[in-house]
């Protein structure tokens, strides 16, 4: 084959090679384990930003990030609201974490408190500790964006993971439990 | 006097102000000056298309009032960009820094200029065809004639 019909099989060659990079792109999109409107964190590797809050029913106290830093093992914090739709999607994942033995601890976003706590009532509250974010300035540290947000917090306090819209089973199975396996 | 009465209330129009409610402004005009050109530079990061001056959201409206806290507070545009960039990242800057990962960015169309004018220059520079053979010659002769 001489050099003028490789090239004419060039463009062929670069949109096979497309098209394998797009299912590739919308097979993890469907799995939910993607989103393209993703942001890298800024914040994976260092420190979490420290803040107090206050409690949230049916939690008497809130916490703070001394103790997310104290608690002897890695910490998943879940920024979700009783407004937010996906919040409601990742419950039944978030039940399962928590019954799996996975410290999950809640912080309400913009969240009236009487409308957190219905809606904890509701579906069921997986979370250890709980408080509540009423102004978002614990979440503009954080860098979230939207609700629900998670980011896991490793027992030196460390930022090592953040995820940017519901947990779904494939991501605990595919990112979340390696990388508890890996800080416990 | 129709078209002079639309451009005067054309004129008479004025800017949009970008934000819409009066009251998130600062009372020192060149403090909110300051303000509405950091928050133009500043991505929405919920619409992430928008400014947080444009931008509808309640998370721009919640960075918009931080913005004129630490401008207020005394803060530097650059102290309350590095402010914004630490918690968001580069992506919240809708002008880009220039570093090693953004320079590719920054030089495309410089580069694409130069693929450009290279494969110009290669044009040119080609060996003009060479000229007809006897034989084509004929073959032309004879289609030109066929044409008339």
């Amino acid at each position: 084959m001489n050099r003028r019909n490789l090239l004419l099989l060039a463009p062929l060659a670069v949109a096979g090679a497309a098209g394998v990079g797009f299912y590739a792109a919308l097979e993890r999109m469907r799995r939910g384990t993607f989103d393209p409107h993703s942001l890298p964190s800024p914040l994976i590797g260092k420190p979490m930003p420290s803040f107090v809050l206050p409690g949230q029913a049916p939690a008497q106290f809130g916490f703070s990030s001394d103790e997310v830093w104290a608690a002897g093992s890695p910490v998943l914090i879940n920024f979700f609201a009783s407004w937010c739709v996906p919040c409601a999607l990742e419950h039944d994942e978030l039940m399962q974490l928590a019954t799996s033995g996975v410290a999950l601890w809640g912080i309400a976003y913009k969240d009236k408190p009487e409308a957190a706590a219905g809606f904890l009532q509701e579906h069921g509250n997986p979370f250890a500790r709980l408080a509540a974010d009423r102004t978002g300035r614990t979440a503009i540290d954080f860098g979230v964006y939207g609700v629900p947000e998670s980011y896991l917090i490793d027992r030196t306090g460390i930022v090592r993971w953040r995820w940017a819209g519901p947990i779904t089973p494939a991501i605990t199975a595919d990112t979340l439990r390696p990388l508890l396996q890996q800080f416990a | 006097m129709s078209r002079l009465l639309l451009v005067l209330l054309l004129l008479a129009a004025g800017p949009a102000l970008a934000i819409s409610d009066p009251r998130e402004a600062l009372p020192d005009p060149a403090q909110e000056q300051r303000a509405e050109a950091l928050g133009s530079q500043l991505r929405c990061l919920v619409c992430q298309n928008e400014s947080i001056e444009d931008s509808g959201a309640d998370l721009a409206r919640d960075l918009r009032g931080i913005v004129r806290q630490r401008i207020a507070a005394g803060d530097s545009d650059a102290q309350v960009i590095a402010w914004m960039t630490s918690r968001y990242g580069e992506f919240v800057r809708l002008r880009p820094h220039f570093d090693a990962s953004t320079a590719l960015l920054w030089a495309s169309p410089v580069l694409a200029l130069l693929l450009a004018g290279a494969l110009v220059l290669r044009r040119r520079g080609a060996a003009p065809p060479p000229p007809l053979s006897a034989h084509e010659q004929q073959e032309l002769d004879r289609l030109m004639r066929e044409d008339v």
